[in-house]
């Protein structure tokens, strides 16, 4: 799918007489963004409308459409994360297999590249978004719960509980008198985090991105536990854990051996719950990211998801299929897990996972 | 003291009686043998303080524990100062007293890891679920584990007159660090097969009726192969076994309790009829 940048097509419509400035980009910026990216005639007809102000112009437009068209398409050598460094907007290639997967999602008015992709269906990227995408999902990665650590740190001012130790140095200074009482208040330290990933067939679009939000939480805090699951279990902790992304994710793709297979979310949590039982404290966020499409006991489901949420401090289910508004959780698994999930978020996209990271740092 | 051979250890653990299987034996043996920390990883209530324990009576040793804990610091760990006494020999100094060294021995308390670091006699030092600790005080523990020697600012580095028996537990609630493990021996603590299991409750139960001791470690073993959220540890088979001793029964059923501590567990034994013919 092409990657191009929209100052190219600008340049190609004022060489060929059409008055293409700063104003008329800005708003094609933003009809691309309104529109369903990853259809090519939208974002066609939506270019047009917004470049174009002469009937003289469609003309000259269709000429520099052809042109850019043909100058974006990738040569095979091009390197993905060069051409993600230049200018460029997200554009709709022809959708194909892929596009016929995804939904059309409801886009904000937004005209940055950033914006464009944050909003962007993972099962719609093309493989130089994904390599974005990657990039501000890495960043995402880091934040995380924290929650209030036994270790007192110093405070400034009477808060927290007197700290004899040092009221004891400080007093020193003025012969023994304490005269400066020291506090200390309790530090702030990382909530542990219990990442499970569905990789099972129908969460294929979005697994191999999810799996890289995954592997950077693991890389970067201290306390995060991964699994993925499709008929069975997998703990890949060890797996992701290390500096090289790719080796990790080449690690944790060897360990699990169900990609693309079917589904036993009970099995799997249940799984959990027995053998791994320890690894998800009283105190651990738990993240689920799975469609919910299960093809075993939903009985099963309800027992371990009720037993999961008593364990955990917060159960967070992720569903790429929610981001379409029409979703209701009519699959089995999912509308039986449902009631014991404290926050029911969406994961389809950088935007949406930007809304975990925002629930994790927040209350809860 | 120290020991001569494996097999030594085993006999001399299991006079403390805790029997200790070849394994968990050259385990303890080597800790000695070669001045190594043992890490002890296991379910719970399968005997990794226990182990601390006996080895700690098998040698004629003192046991010294260190309990983590979350937000354990160096102050709990190694030493901290007597601050009120401080206060009052300054106090003592403003009438009259001569001024005191506020920062010498006379006002340190030792804690657990300075007491086995500076003890003369032998010592065994057991430091007890090393994951409830978090990564700093992991990182000062791989200091202290591989040089055997601390400094304390105010006084200078003090090393260890002879090394201790170090016995770290974990119930891994999270995984320890690499660096960290590689510092120590590892074992890895099993349920122990049925007959075993009975020798055990035998050992600590002196004159428990054979029946009870064989009934107890045959519906353990079962509960063990059910599908349950917690299994129950030898520790619950003793108490188990006791339970029965003291109530005069043969009732698995009405003592479930006893083993199985999670409800769900409990209903599910009921309900699939486990025990039955138990």
């Amino acid at each position: 799918m092409p990657r191009l940048d929209l100052g190219g097509l600008a340049a190609r419509l004022r060489a060929r007489g059409v008055h293409t400035g700063l104003g008329e980009l800005l708003v094609a910026h933003r009809a691309l963004a309104a529109v369903d990216a990853a259809d090519v005639r939208q974002a066609r007809a939506a270019l047009r409308a917004a470049l174009c102000s002469r009937r003289e112009d469609l003309e000259a437009f269709d000429e520099a459409w052809e042109a850019w068209l043909d100058a974006a398409r990738p040569s095979p050598l091009a390197d993905p994360a060069v051409q993600t460094a230049l200018p460029h907007v997200a554009i709709p290639g022809d959708g194909g297999a892929e596009g016929a997967a995804g939904t059309p999602v409801p886009r904000p008015a937004a005209w940055s590249e950033v914006e464009l992709l944050r909003e962007r269906d993972f099962a719609q990227m093309s493989d130089a978004e994904r390599t974005a995408a990657m990039r501000l999902l890495s960043r995402l990665a880091r934040r995380g719960p924290t929650r209030r650590s036994r270790r007192p740190r110093p405070s400034r001012g009477r808060s927290g509980r007197p700290d004899q130790r040092r009221t004891m140095r400080a007093a020193l200074r003025h012969g023994g008198e304490p005269l400066e009482r020291r506090w200390h208040a309790p530090g702030v330290q990382e909530r542990p985090v219990v990442l499970i990933l569905d990789v099972s067939g129908s969460m294929a679009p979005y697994a191999r991105m999810l799996l890289h939000y995954v592997q950077a939480a693991v890389a970067a805090r201290r306390r995060v536990e991964a699994y993925a699951f499709g008929t069975r279990l997998t703990r890949l902790t060890r797996e992701l854990s290390g500096r090289d992304a790719g080796r990790a994710l080449a690690r944790a793709s060897a360990a699990a051996e169900d990609w693309s297979g079917g589904t036993r979310i009970g099995e799997a949590l249940a799984e959990l719950n027995r053998v791994h039982g320890r690894r998800v404290g009283r105190n651990a966020v738990v993240v689920i990211l799975s469609d919910g499409w299960d093809r075993g006991d939903p009985g099963l489901v309800t027992a371990e998801m009720a037993r999961l949420s008593r364990t955990a401090h917060r159960l967070v289910w992720l569903n790429p299929l929610k981001a379409d508004p029409r979703y209701e959780p009519l699959a089995r698994g999912m509308a039986a897990a449902l009631p014991h999930v404290d926050h029911f978020l969406s994961g389809h996209s950088v935007a949406s996972l930007e809304e975990l990271a925002d629930l994790l740092e927040g209350e809860m | 003291m120290g020991w001569a051979s494996v097999g030594e250890v085993r006999d001399a653990l299991a006079r403390e009686r805790y029997l200790a299987d070849e394994a968990l034996a050259t385990a303890v043996y080597l800790a000695g043998a070669i001045d190594q920390p043992l890490l002890l990883e296991g379910e719970a209530g399968v005997g990794k303080t226990e182990t601390a324990r006996a080895a700690a009576s098998a040698r004629g040793a003192r046991l010294v524990r260190l309990q983590c804990h979350e937000g354990i610091d160096v102050h709990h760990a190694l030493y901290d100062w007597d601050w009120s006494r401080q206060l009052l020999a300054l106090r003592a100094a403003e009438h009259g007293r001569p001024a005191p060294q506020l920062y010498s021995r006379e006002f340190l308390v030792r804690r657990p890891l300075l007491e086995a670091l500076e003890a003369d006699d032998d010592v065994v030092l057991l430091i007890d679920e090393v994951d409830r600790a978090d990564d700093a005080f992991e990182a000062f523990l791989l200091e202290f584990l591989s040089d055997f020697a601390v400094s304390i600012p105010e006084l200078g580095t003090i090393t260890a007159h002879r090394r201790p028996l170090v016995i770290l537990t974990s119930n891994r609630t999270r995984e320890l660090h690499d660096a960290l493990k590689r510092r120590c021996l590892y074992h890895w603590i099993d349920y122990p097969a049925p007959e075993r299991e009975a020798e055990i409750v035998r050992a600590r139960l002196p004159g428990v009726p054979e029946d009870i001791a064989l009934r107890v470690c045959d519906a353990v073993a079962r509960l063990r192969d059910a599908d349950l959220y917690k299994l129950p540890g030898v520790g619950e088979t003793i108490a188990w076994a006791r339970a029965l001793l003291a109530l005069g029964t043969g009732d698995l059923q009405s003592t479930l309790g006893v083993a199985l501590k999670v409800r769900e567990d409990i209903d599910r034994v009921r309900a699939e009829g486990l025990l039955t013919g138990a």
